[in-house]
């Protein structure tokens, strides 16, 4: 370590944001499967079958129920194992090594699943149920029902919570530095450790997860004020 | 799937140990962070407008960071700088300050302050201000209105908010294993390093929280109805969990 001392912020500077970088592709990456997850959850839920939303009731409500760190961690260790065990059962030979991006990814992205169908959920309920008759009576196929009509009456309703859940994510990521992956929050504790300026290292960590919170405010501010077009301001 | 360790006092101690510790960071860090939420919320409606800025630039800090970065920053960050005060190593307060509770304390006491005031402040404003004329009409002193009125109709309002916030502090109490302090997912990995078991303890530990999770809302539900003011139980919304 004695040989690190000099380093500085400066010399840091260039793997930190890196850093960066791949904590946000992570966090894209994760909210996208995770806005999916939470559509086919929501799906389910609102089904009509009853072992569906059994289903997706148990993978909301025990997602939810359990600490992040622990999902991630007890993921990080089942999640290749069942892949590979499904590989298996296919009749696929052999195991199939899953890096470190696919399992961060992977887990922040079922975690996120379980938030995003609660929201899902609840702002397709809040759509007034006579637009769907409305469509139906129009003679809508279900799919263009989904498309034209209950996506963007439940998106004003959903927004909100996207971009909490999108906080949420990008909070998130710190995790996986804990199962060893390579991303802002790690980056940033290798620095800390070999130049000796914790106090440093982490506050500029603290300090770029604040420009992606704020900036993301910004971002979905206008989004939610572009799907919320033509109604009347609250 | 082997449980037999379980069996083990060796084992159960560590487990035990993790229990309590987790009960009892929730308890100060819950009772603590409240005081403070009231506390920034209260800065953030009434105080001067530099104080009141500090307060929201503070509060928005730590709701923009995660707060495993936060508890990195006060135990490894401000705790590797302490040493460097004079005397202080010497002084009474050394033993708190090289405990990894305290910084856990701390982070979680700042975490809760910043997130409920901000839910907190919201409901405070939207007390109707008739209300509050009302009371300093009666008589009352400002101090009363705001602990004989204003207070308790926010926190009325904003109960089940809180509620959902008491659960997402239990569930962020396992990051405290990362900065070595004996909690659950801490006893999890020490079973794990020992009887190469990787799953049992971890779903184990899973278990406990989703039973600590229910009790906690059924805790909180009972506060809710018992709150006085409370509407009634049939009208209320059904809500097992956040989000």
């Amino acid at each position: 370590m004695e040989l690190y001392r000099n380093e500085g912020l400066l010399d840091w500077a260039g793997p930190i944001l890196q850093g960066a970088l791949v904590t946000l592709e992570i966090a894209l990456l994760a909210y996208a499967i995770g806005l999916l997850l939470g559509l086919l959850g929501a799906s389910a839920r609102l089904s009509h079958w009853r072992p569906l939303q059994a289903t997706a009731v148990g993978y909301s409500t025990l997602v939810r129920a359990i600490p992040e760190l622990l999902l991630i961690i007890l993921l990080y260790y089942a999640g290749p194992q069942a892949f590979n065990s499904a590989l298996d059962a296919l009749g696929w030979n052999g195991s199939i090594e899953i890096s470190g991006f696919v399992t961060a990814v992977g887990v922040l992205a079922f975690v996120q699943g379980a938030y995003m169908t609660e929201v899902f959920r609840g702002s397709i309920l809040a759509i007034p149920c006579g637009q769907l008759e409305a469509a139906d009576a129009y003679g809508f196929s279900r799919w263009m029902r989904f498309r034209r009509i209950v996506v963007p009456a439940m998106l004003p309703n959903a927004l909100p919570g996207m971009s909490n859940l999108w906080l949420i994510l990008i909070k998130d990521t710190a995790l996986v530095s804990v199962i060893g992956f390579e991303e802002l929050f790690f980056t940033a504790q290798q620095a800390a450790a070999s130049t000796r300026s914790y106090f440093l290292f982490y506050a500029v960590a603290g300090a770029l997860y604040l420009v992606m919170t704020l900036g993301s405010n910004v971002l979905f501010g206008r989004a939610e004020r572009y799907v919320r077009r033509g109604q009347p301001s609250a | 799937m082997d449980f037999s360790w379980l069996t083990q006092p060796y084992y159960q101690s560590y487990l035990w140990e993790g229990f309590v510790n987790t009960l009892v960071l929730v308890g100060v860090s819950g009772v603590l962070g409240l005081g403070l939420a009231v506390a920034f919320a209260l800065m953030q409606i009434n105080a001067p407008r530099p104080l009141a800025m500090l307060v929201r630039g503070f509060t928005t800090t730590i709701r923009g960071t995660p707060l495993l970065v936060q508890l990195f920053f006060f135990y490894y960050g401000v705790g590797h700088l302490l040493p460097g005060i004079p005397g202080l190593r010497e002084s009474v307060f050394w033993p708190i300050l090289r405990d990894p509770f305290f910084y856990g304390a701390l982070t979680f006491t700042i975490s809760v302050g910043a997130y409920s005031g901000e839910v907190i402040r919201g409901a405070m404003l939207s007390v109707p201000s008739g209300e509050l004329a009302a009371g300093r009409a009666f008589g009352l002193t400002r101090f009363q209105v705001l602990y004989r009125l204003w207070l308790p109709r926010a926190i009325q309002l904003c109960l089940p908010t809180l509620t959902g916030e008491m659960i997402l502090l239990l569930k962020s109490v396992p990051l405290v294993s990362t900065i070595a302090m004996m909690d659950l997912l801490m006893a999890a990995n020490i079973i794990r390093d020992e009887t190469f078991l990787v799953y049992e303890p971890l779903l184990l530990i899973a278990g406990i929280y989703i039973a600590m999770t229910l009790v906690l809302t059924g805790a909180m539900r009972l506060i809710e109805q018992r709150f006085p003011g409370a509407r009634p139980v049939a009208t209320r919304r059904r809500r097992l969990l956040p989000g």
